[in-house]
């Protein structure tokens, strides 16, 4: 994808973290998306989370299919390695790396074309699978580099940009990934950096697949009237159904938290995310509750937004397949190959 | 034209006709290892439908004790118990044979032949009279009939037994009853047919150094010994064995041995697409990883092919051809996939593909794939067959040389990312057209961006014209120097050299020399050579320098192998002449004699007689 290398030069008195990296440190290229582009806002929540989070940027892998949205790992943590694959088929390449290599945080950077269509098979199979990964959709209902054609997220009723009318039922990939058994499961704005930032800090601190759906609207193609991904139209229709607060391992709770409406969670880092829930009735931890409670809320015609569902505990792939502790990758290959007397034993019974 | 390859005393073939799901593999394979125990060379060839019960089903036995063990096609003897196929097979049998039936049922007097000898041994009435239970009766029925076969060929009784007992060493209620149904058969072939028949059996010396195994089962474990730790796959005939190999193996010899889990990871993908992604992901991450396949899966994964192609990064397929276009026919062999592997994807793409003859090869250039796959940076195909992959082949014993170190090719440690001042990824630094990579975790200057779209030597994303032709002309001369890397061509000539030139490929190789042999024999002199990689190297291109003709004799209808020899050699393509035989069944020496001797006048008459 294009890109702009950004001057290296930094103020000094810039904020470092314990690993005495700054925010510039987690930055990447300079975007080469439209000005006001919603994509453009998660890749800064995702800069400000990476430098909360104290991350090693050469610990992440950060991958993505084909798209707009595709093109932003680019911007963020020049320091990691990168893989932008093909069209809807981002999650295969995670799933095989993480199987190689699981020493590392992947996170992998999706839009609404590239999951939803070509690529919902590979979403709905890592989702199943549960690759260790944080994925992060952003979409906005519309094709943008093809120049404004519907997504398959596109609500009926909306207009294009042309003044066409989508007449096809939406997949709503949170409840995708709910009915899959997807074990973390949140749904954010990209105006609305408070919510998403402490989700996507929970998100990587959840050991699995967390699943991150954000509303990103595309100001080129689907920013007008009639659009239901517009700046306007998510604002006036996104529902909190439930605050997310993330707070680390090694930080000191000072928030106090209503006991009677919040609930903490452990994640499997030892961090606790708390959960106040805006609707006394919900219960993020009760799937089919949610599922049903999130339906209702769409038909309503309303985007329910949040940490939607998360499961305390899950099995992901690598404990599936029974791997060892160590990443694949840094087996020896003296343990890996068996040698000439396994071959002569193992031969006897050809014979 | 008949090219009859057998007669007499360790030298025929025969064949038997079941019906599938009735057991009748487990009677076949004890025939086939107890000739092979006896000593004799010895081949099987399965021919099976895409099906899981009820349809006609055969297996190919041909024994020769000179070592020609390609298929053959001359059935001298026929053991049909199927009556669904009686038709069929018994006009198969060559005059002067055998056929072996199941006289519980008269056969229809239609069907009778009087050039042929029919054996009638009521196997189904035995077998209702001695054993109880409708599926115990069906599958001793066909180890009845291996009794009969026993003392017809005089095949060797202390080596069944020895076999049945390994097999049900903890089940002596099973040896018990397979003991007792070969029995059955064999004392009432000896009280009522002349046994043994003059096609028999003797016991030799020639298999002791060898072993039997499958090209999917050698494949697998040539995973294991390269160091693979990840396999993704998806199940398609006739590849998914090798997969199943592969997790035996990794079972058996793979397993931490402080905690017992697993040093590998195999996933089950959703599709052929996601198996070529997950072997890229795992690939860019630096583990050896690959997938097994047949022809719809490349069709599948051409896409990632190209990527990992222009991504540089190593992964490799193993194909494992069955009949094509399409679905074509499953459970078929063909060599049909050579162009596609070779050129798979879209834009200007080429790749190093491995063509194996036989199990042992599969075994050897699976672990020469891995280093290939890993020195280019590059997909590596091994092109296997159905008849190679899924058949019992005998082969000498694999070895393994305890001193190899895999060749990992230019991977930079964090050591030397921390001496060098930059990283590029795609800089070819000292003129060999191969470029340093990094894997992901190692060091923070290590790090670019891994993409199938349009970059730079420095792995930037361009769109110039300049930039762009740069880097794709240096992986055309990176995989272009593969060539030298590739195993080199068995070549076999007269002295002196003939003017004549076969090239083959693959599991032809056995057919074809079996074919020369019989040619060199009838003093026709003729040159051989079996290309065993591509791009093909310079002693390809040499010998078709060296013949005025040059036969090429493949299994696919299009001479794909006579087409890529014609785009990627010098040579002039009016001395090739295509031999081809693609109707789904393994060549036989048959079919080369009869494609080649029509063009080799006045002589055609001596050769096969």
């Amino acid at each position: 994808m294009s890109y702009i290398t950004k001057p290296s030069a930094r103020h000094p008195g810039l904020k470092t973290n314990s690993l005495g990296l700054s925010m510039r440190d987690y930055e990447g290229s300079m975007s080469t998306l439209c000005a006001g582009c919603g994509h453009d806002s998660v890749t800064a929540a995702l800069v400000q989370t990476f430098f909360e989070l104290e991350l090693e940027p050469h610990m992440v892998a950060k991958l993505s299919g084909i798209g707009c949205s595709s093109k932003t790992p680019t911007y963020f943590l020049s320091e990691a390695h990168g893989f932008n694959s093909v069209h809807g088929r981002m999650p295969s390449i995670a799933a095989g790396a993480n199987a190689a290599n699981k020493g590392l945080t992947y996170v992998g950077i999706s839009g609404d074309g590239d999951s939803l269509s070509i690529g919902l098979g590979q979403f709905c199979h890592v989702v199943r699978r549960n690759v260790d990964m944080v994925y992060v959709l952003e979409n906005n209902g519309v094709y943008g580099l093809t120049k404004g054609q519907f997504s398959a997220s596109a609500d009926i009723g909306s207009k294009s940009k042309k003044g066409e009318v989508n007449q096809q039922g939406p997949i709503d990939p949170v409840n995708v990934a709910l009915t899959l058994g997807a074990t973390f499961v949140a749904r954010s704005f990209s105006g609305d950096k408070q919510q998403l930032i402490p989700i996507l800090k929970a998100a990587f601190a959840h050991k699995g697949f967390a699943f991150v759906d954000v509303i990103s609207p595309c100001v080129t193609f689907n920013d007008h009237v009639g659009s239901t991904k517009s700046y306007a139209y998510t604002r006036v229709h996104s529902q909190e159904v439930i605050e997310t607060d993330f707070v680390p391992l090694r930080r000191e709770i000072k928030t106090k938290y209503d006991k009677g409406t919040t609930r903490a969670v452990k994640l499997h880092d030892g961090s606790t995310v708390h959960l106040s829930k805006v609707s006394e009735d919900y219960d993020p931890t009760d799937r089919r509750a949610v599922i049903e409670y999130l339906g209702g809320v769409v038909a309503k015609g309303q985007v329910p937004t949040g940490l939607l569902y998360l499961a305390e505990a899950g099995h992901d792939m690598h404990e599936f397949e029974g791997t060892v502790e160590k990443p694949l990758v840094d087996i020896p290959y003296g343990d890996l190959c068996p040698g000439s007397e396994a071959l002569a034993e193992l031969q006897k019974e050809w014979w | 034209m008949v090219y009859d390859s057998s007669s007499g005393v360790n030298d025929f073939a025969f064949k038997i006709a079941t019906v599938n799901g009735t057991g009748s593999a487990s009677a076949n394979g004890l025939l086939l290892q107890a000739l092979f125990r006896m000593g004799i060379p010895v081949s099987g060839k399965n021919v099976f439908p895409s099906n899981i019960q009820g349809l006609p089903t055969w297996y190919e036995i041909r024994v020769n004790k000179d070592g020609y063990t390609a298929r053959s096609p001359d059935f001298q003897l026929m053991v049909a118990m199927n009556p669904q196929s009686y038709e069929r097979d018994i006009a198969e049998v060559q005059s002067g044979g055998w056929i072996l039936y199941d006289s519980t049922k008269e056969l229809p007097a239609d069907m009778l032949r009087d050039d042929v000898t029919f054996l009638g041994v009521p196997l189904a009435g035995m077998c209702v009279e001695k054993f109880e239970g409708s599926r115990t009766r069906i599958l001793m029925k066909n180890i009845t009939y291996v009794g009969a076969l026993a003392a017809l060929l005089r095949i060797d009784l202390d080596i069944v037994k020895g076999m049945l007992e390994e097999k049900f060493s903890a089940k002596q209620h099973l040896m018990d009853a397979n003991f007792t149904a070969i029995k059955m058969g064999y004392e009432y072939a000896e009280e009522h047919f002349d046994c043994p028949l003059p096609i028999q059996l003797e016991s030799m010396d020639e298999t002791k150094d060898c072993v039997m195994v499958t090209g999917n089962a050698a494949a697998a474990l040539g995973c294991v010994y390269a160091g693979a730790t990840v396999g993704a796959w998806y199940p398609i005939t006739p590849s998914t064995s090798l997969m199943d190999g592969f997790t035996e193996y990794c079972n058996r010899m793979r397993k931490d041995p402080e905690t017992g889990k697993n040093n590998f990871c195999i996933i089950q993908a959703e599709d052929e697409l996601a198996a070529a992604g997950m072997v890229i992901g795992a690939g860019w991450m630096g583990a050896r990883a690959f997938t097994p396949t047949s022809g719809p899966g490349i069709s599948l994964m051409s896409e990632f092919i190209g990527l990992a192609y222009y991504a540089e990064v190593p992964s490799v397929f193993f194909d494992v051809q069955r009949t094509g276009p399409s679905t074509g026919m499953p459970t078929r062999t063909q060599q049909g996939d050579i162009l596609l592997c070779a050129y798979a994807s879209h834009g200007d793409t080429k790749h190093i593909v491995l063509f194996p003859g036989n199990p042992k090869e599969c075994f050897e250039f699976a672990v020469a794939a891995f280093d290939l796959a890993d020195r280019f940076q590059t997909p590596t195909f091994v092109l296997s067959d159905l008849d190679i992959g899924m058949n019992d082949w005998m082969i000498p014993k694999l070895e393994w040389d305890d001193s190899y170190v895999p060749d990992r090719g230019k991977v930079l440690s964090a050591d030397e990312l921390e001496e060098i001042e930059q990283f590029y990824r795609y800089l070819d630094v000292d003129g060999d057209h191969i470029a340093s990579r990094t894997l992901p975790g190692v060091h923070p200057k290590g790090a670019y961006f891994t993409r199938g779209s349009g970059h730079d030597k420095y792995g930037k994303y361009t769109e110039d014209d300049e930039a762009y032709q740069e880097v794709v002309d240096r992986i055309r001369k990176k995989v272009e120097s593969a060539g030298d890397a590739v195993p080199a061509p068995d070549v076999f000539t007269v002295e002196g050299g003939a003017s004549v030139g076969i090239i083959s490929v693959g599991g032809c190789h056995w057919s074809v020399l079996e074919a020369r042999d019989d040619m060199l024999a009838h003093g026709l002199d003729v040159d051989y050579l079996r290309v065993k990689g591509f791009p093909f190297n310079q002693t390809v291109e040499d010998f078709l320098d060296a013949h005025e003709t040059v036969f090429v004799i493949e299994q696919n209808r299009d001479a794909q192998l006579k087409t890529l020899l014609t785009l990627e050699t010098g040579c002039a393509k009016e001395k090739l002449v295509s031999i081809l035989y693609y109707g789904g069944q393994p060549l036989s020496k048959g079919h080369v004699l009869e494609g080649i001797m029509p063009h080799m006048e006045g002589i055609t008459a001596e050769v096969g007689s």
